[in-house]
This record gives structure tokens, sequence and C-alpha cells, in this order.
């Protein structure tokens, strides 16, 4: 130790920085370090012409097309509701033995797949069948779920089971005390699952499923614009009128009708299904070799690090690189955008409109978002960087500015930037992270996801797998990706407790 | 019935009450009072973790499920006398026969017209209510109930009170009201400072023990 230095009461300067802000300033500090490595290129020729042609087919929204568009909403609602029903039933029954072990394990690995990728690995067992869809929503659903409405149990008051006789049993104790306590926020949670559910819906069509994504990609690839901003347009209706026709008394007949809307399709081929999980998903070197000779484990080691190092490893990185600077874009973008809608800057006409743009950014899926985008600037990171950061800025925003919308002031408040900087960020500060870091892992699925779209993120190598029909490299590399999810997820919530940042957050944005 | 010997009650690390001797006989209509945070609440935990199967109990925060109706809440009372099967059907439809049972209680604690209304909505008078219904046709042979009358107004607490006695035989309650103890209990029990102050049939009373209670 130096020596001790009385130092009185004389003031340090500058002073020590919070945790929080230093935090804060690292993910910034490491995002720019990722911006210089980054590809940020606009490749179009013209990105102006495609841009112009857009904006007008976004005034000119085509309706006429309405029974194209009816027919592709209805499927998209149908694909959202049974997956998303059968993904929290089964949640909700595995929640109740959550406390396993295996479980936990089975749950956080499920969920750490995209929607997109579930679909991709159903396509090759069930074909484009309509199950395809379902599965692909429900597996992942079912594991988050189950996580949420554990949690949610555990949470509860408990205070009722105190009174409750000796002998009740667990089934009446369970449906009389501890079900009605949570029920109100189950449903609630379970009403924006929905919600995600039809984004996820809506993007599976992009890989043949007849939902939105399907039309909105083959209107954009014959330049119709008008007929693609008509069908978005209904889409936002859709999703902004989700509780006026989503009332808990209809479920049960919009399920019943929902199956016979989905279409028809391939049949499942059981010859597909068995070749799946006995050849075509087994490590190429070890197909129809011997499991006791070692020379098909010297040439299973061999495939393994060609993977690695030529596929993986890159596009673990491109992943990471992309991530964080798209989490410390969403930072920016929502700090910028919450005061749209809250009471303590703009007055009720103002905040309408600010929930119009909101409202529209965060139901477009970032997956949509970024194919336009890609339409504008051409395959670079740029698209990515930018749908990822509106996309989530606009999640978080809207949840920080009805954060902000509760806090009490004093009469004889700051306006305008000193409130912003002196009485609204500092009091949000800690949620906005904790919704932040919340969100990390999610921008990180949907990270490796947009490499579908030809950015090379690990989706790209999948994607590549999956046309040359290797699938058992496409499977190596989505376990990798899970993987990469649930080692971001640990590191979040290691943060989270660092900065003792509270541990639930009211609305979960994940 | 109830026996604690040079007991220490309390939380974990702290206790609040030291050295507490104290027994309670069946057939005893026992009132604690003191001021708030004297011990009443730890007190009374500590009697009915000794019985914990053969006492009915009416907790401050009152235990409701505040997303069930008054119906189901008072129910739950006697969740324990019938099968699985028939409590989930009653929970979606309730059965004529159970409506029949608890009507009279309801009625006579003034909450018929709140029936099937969920606790959640109600005042804190009715909800203590509907805990004290609960309370009621839960039955048994003892009740424990932390301030039951705190948020109903004199003549209802007047009514409670006639009822409970009527319904156990062996009723131990803090109240927050000495009046009301020296009116409907046969000893009442003072405490302060973490002690029992006096501990006297309601007959013996002085006012000098009261007063000594709640001097600064």
């Amino acid at each position: 130790m130096g020596k001790s230095v009385l130092k009185g009461d004389v003031l340090k300067f500058p002073p020590k920085n919070t945790s929080m802000v230093r935090v804060s300033l690292m993910f910034v500090g490491v995002a720019l370090f990722c911006l210089y490595f980054s590809d940020i290129s606009i490749t179009t020729h013209d990105p102006w012409l495609e841009i112009n042609r857009m904006i007008v087919g976004v005034f000119t929204p085509d309706f006429l097309a309405i029974g194209a568009i009816g027919d592709t909403l209805l499927k998209t609602v149908s694909f959202a509701l049974i997956g998303v029903s059968m993904g929290a039933v089964s949640g909700f029954l595995l929640a109740q033995i959550f406390h396993l072990r295996v479980v936990r394990l089975v749950c956080s690995f499920v969920r750490s797949i995209h929607e997109l990728f579930w679909a991709l690995i159903f396509l090759q067992i069930l074909g484009l069948t309509p199950l395809t869809g379902i599965l692909a929503i429900a597996l992942p659903y079912a594991g988050i779920c189950a996580k949420v409405y554990s949690e949610t149990l555990e949470e509860s008051q408990t205070h009722a089971l105190q009174v409750v006789p000796d002998g009740s049993g667990i089934i009446s104790t369970f449906f009389y005390v501890r079900l009605p306590e949570v029920w109100t926020h189950i449903v609630s949670y379970t009403s924006y699952r929905f919600e995600c559910g039809l984004r996820s819906s809506a993007v599976l069509g992009f890989i043949g499923l007849p939902t939105l994504g399907f039309y909105l990609e083959t209107a954009f690839n014959e330049g119709n614009y008008s007929e693609a901003s008509a069908l978005l347009i209904t889409f936002y209706v859709l999703i902004a009128t989700i509780r006026y026709w989503l009332r808990p008394r209809l479920i049960g007949f919009y399920l019943i009708v929902a199956p016979f809307l989905l279409g028809g399709g391939a049949d499942i081929k059981l010859g597909n299904v068995m070749r799946f999980f006995t050849f075509d998903i087994v490590p190429a070197p070890l197909r129809g070799s011997s499991l006791f000779d070692v020379s098909s484990w010297v040439d299973l080691l061999n495939w393994m690090q060609t993977l690695i190092t030529a596929q993986a490893f890159p596009g673990i990185i491109s992943t990471i690189v992309l991530t964080q600077i798209a989490l410390v874009g969403t930072a920016f973008l929502s700090l910028t955008l919450f005061p749209l809608i809250s009471n303590k800057f703009f007055g009720k006409y103002g905040r309408m409109l600010g929930h119009l743009f909101l409202v529209v950014v965060r139901s477009t899926p970032e997956f949509i978002l970024a194919y336009i985008f890609l339409q504008f600037w051409g395959p670079s990171m740029l698209p990515a960087i930018v749908a990822l950061s509106l996309h989530n800025g606009a999640i978080i925003g809207h949840l920080m500015g009805r954060y902000s919308n509760e806090i009490s002031l004093r009469p004889d408040h700051a306006h305008a930037i000193n409130l912003y900087g002196y009485e609204i960020i500092p009091r949000i500060y800690g949620q906005f992270l904790a919704f932040l870091f919340y969100r990390w892992e999610v921008i990180m699925r949907e990270t490796a996801i947009l490499g579908i779209l030809g950015i090379a993120t690990l989706g790209f190598y999948v994607d590549s797998a999956l046309a040359d029909i290797r699938l058992d490299r496409a499977i190596f590399l989505i376990v990798i990706t899970a993987f990469l999810n649930v080692a971001i997820d640990s590191l979040s919530r290691y943060i989270r407790q660092r900065l003792r940042l509270s541990r639930t957050v009211q609305h979960h944005p994940n | 019935m109830f026996q604690l010997t040079n007991a220490n009650l309390g939380y974990k690390q702290s206790s609040v009450l030291h050295n507490i001797s104290l027994e309670i006989n069946e057939g005893e209509r026992v009132a604690l009072v003191g001021e708030s945070g004297a011990g009443k609440s730890t007190l009374l935990s500590a009697l009915q973790s000794q019985l914990q199967n053969e006492v009915t109990l009416i907790p401050q925060d009152l235990g409701l499920v505040n997303n069930l109706s008054v119906f189901h809440n008072i129910y739950i009372g006697r969740l324990n006398t019938y099968s699985s099967v028939y409590n989930l059907l009653n929970l979606a439809w309730p059965q004529k026969r159970e409506v029949q049972k608890i009507k009279p209680l309801v009625e006579r604690l003034s909450l018929v017209d709140k029936l099937f209304t969920p606790t959640g909505e109600l005042s804190g008078g009715q909800q203590q209510r509907t805990a004290i219904c609960r309370a009621l046709f839960q039955g048994g042979s003892a009740v424990i109930g932390d301030e039951p009358v705190s948020a109903v107004d004199n003549h209802m607490a007047d009514i409670i009170m006639k009822t409970l006695i009527a319904r156990f035989t062996t009723v131990v309650l803090a109240l927050h009201d000495v009046d009301l103890a020296i009116k409907f209990s046969t000893r009442i029990i003072g405490i302060k400072d973490g002690a029992i102050c006096f501990d006297q049939s309601t007959v013996d009373l002085t006012r000098q023990d009261l007063d000594f209670l709640y001097q600064r």
C-alpha cells in the first residue's frame, strides 16, 4: 500500500462515475470499436431511385388487392393463434415443473433458437406444411412462457396461503389461490406474446409459408410498392386493434376456426422424418461408418475444426460485432424516442403522433425492416444495424415513455433539455438499462437470423449450408448460435445483478 | 389449549416479546390490547403456530384472493372438506348447495349484494367482512383474529363480535378498541414494551391498568 495521505474534506475532481455510467461508457466504447471493423457500405448503384419509388408506394397504398391481403392476414393470424396457444399451454404446464434443472436447461436451449431457425429445421423434417409454421412458433414460445410463468408464480403474493385449511390438496390450492393471484399478469403477458407471435408468423412467410412475409417479398420483388404498403398498413391496424378483436370469450371460437384457414401444403412424408433423424443431421464423417472405428472420430474432429474455423468463427465474430453496434444504436434511439410519448415533454396531440410512429416501427418485425433497408442500400451491416436499432429502440422507448409518465415532478420543475437531463433521465436510467439488457439477447438472436438476408452473421452460414443440403452443418451452426445466445443471456443477468437493476421488469420486453 | 413458557418471540434475530408465559384454556374469550407495534401480532402468530391445524385464522392482511369473488373467497375456508373435482366444478360454476350455505353468512354481514364481486373491487371494510365470513364458514373450535374489526363501523363491529363468539368456543383477538374488548371478552391481556403488562379477567380490570398501557 502507498503512504496514507490525509485528504481531509478536499473534493476529488473529476468525481468518480457511478457504475451505471461506467458500464454504459464501456458498451459505447465496444460498439465504436466494432463499428471500426464493420462493413457499413452502401452497395446499391442508385439508392435514391428505389427509395423514391418506395415513398411513392407508401403514400399510394393499393387496397384493391384486398382479397389477397385479407387471405394473407387471416393465415398470419391463424398461425400465430395456434402457435402461441400451443406454446402458452405447454409453457404453463412446464412452469409447474420448472424447478427441475433439466426442464430449465431444455427451455433455455429451445428459446435460444430463433423461430425462423426452427422453421428451417422443421421444413426439412415436415416439408412446407402448416405444422412446420405452428411448431416453429410453439416450440420457442413454450420455452419463454415456461420461464416467465414460473417466475410470475414464484413471485406472487401468497398471503392467502396461510388461511387455506390444512388438507385442501395441491390442486384445489393451486386453482383457488395460486393461479388467481397471477391470472391478470399471465393474461397480459400472454396477449403480449400473441402480438410477438403475429410478427413471428408474418416473418415465417419469408421461408415460404403463406403468411404476410411471403406476399410482402413477392410485392417487393415485383416492385409493387403500393400493394406492399397496403399490406403493411392493414397489418399495423390489425396489431393496434388486438384488444378489440382478441376477446377472451372469442378465443375458443378462433381456435376452432383457425386450423381450417392455414391452407394446405405438401404431405408430411414419414420417410423424410426418419431420414432427418437417422441420416441428415448426423455429421457427414459419421454417416455409415462404424462408431467403434477411431478414424471416423478423427474425421469428425477434422470436420468440426474446418466448420468452426471457416464458418462458425467468422459468423460468431460478425454476429457479436453487429449485436454490439445495434445494442448501442437501440440505446441511443430509445433515449431519443421516449419523450415522444411522454407527458413530461409533449401534449396530447404531439403524443398521439409519437404513439403512431412508435407503433408502426415496433410492429414491423426487424426482419422486414432489414429486408426493406436492404433494398435501399444493398447487403452490408448497415441495413441490419438501422433495422435492429429502430425496432428495438421503439420498443424500449415505448416502455420508458410509459414509465416516465408515472413520475410525479415538483410544480416548479425544470423544462425541456434541463428537465430531460436533470429530472427524467436520472430517475429512469436504471430501468432503461434493465430493459436494454433484457433486450440484448433478443437483439443477438435477431442478428443471427438476419444472416438469411445475406449479411454474414451466423444465419448466413446456416442458410448456405441448407441451400447445399448439408443439414449436419446447419444443425451444428444452429446449436452454436443457441449457445452464443445462452452465453449472452447469462452475461446480461450477471451485469444486471452487479448493477442491482430491478430483477423483475414489470413489462418483460423480451 | 395454548401454552407458552418463558418464550422469546419475534423475527429471526430480534425478539419483540421477551420471556412470555401464558396459558389459554378452551372456552376463553381473550382480547389482546396494546399500542400498535407492541407485539400483539407476534404473540398471535406464536399462538397460531402451536395449533396450526385446529385454529381458524383471520390475519391482519386478511388473506383474500383478490381476483376471486366474495363467494369463492369464503368457500376457500372449506376447500379441505371436498374433493378437488368438486372444488374445481364449484370454481367454474358456483354450486347452488354452496351458495345456499354461504348466503346466511353474507346476509348477516350485509355482503349479499357483493356475493359475486371480486374482492379486489371492494372497500376495506367489505374485504374485512369477507375474511370474517370465510372464518365463520370454515368453523372449528378456536379462532385467532388480528384486528378483525378495524375497518368496520361500531354497529357492524358489534354484530361481528357476537357472531364470532357464537360460532367459536375459544376466541383470541387482537383489538384496538378497548371498549369492545371489555364488552365481549372474558379475559384481557395488555402488552407493552415487549412484555405482558397485565393479564386479568375482564371483571377485575381497572381503569389504571388500561391507562398505564397507553401511557408514554
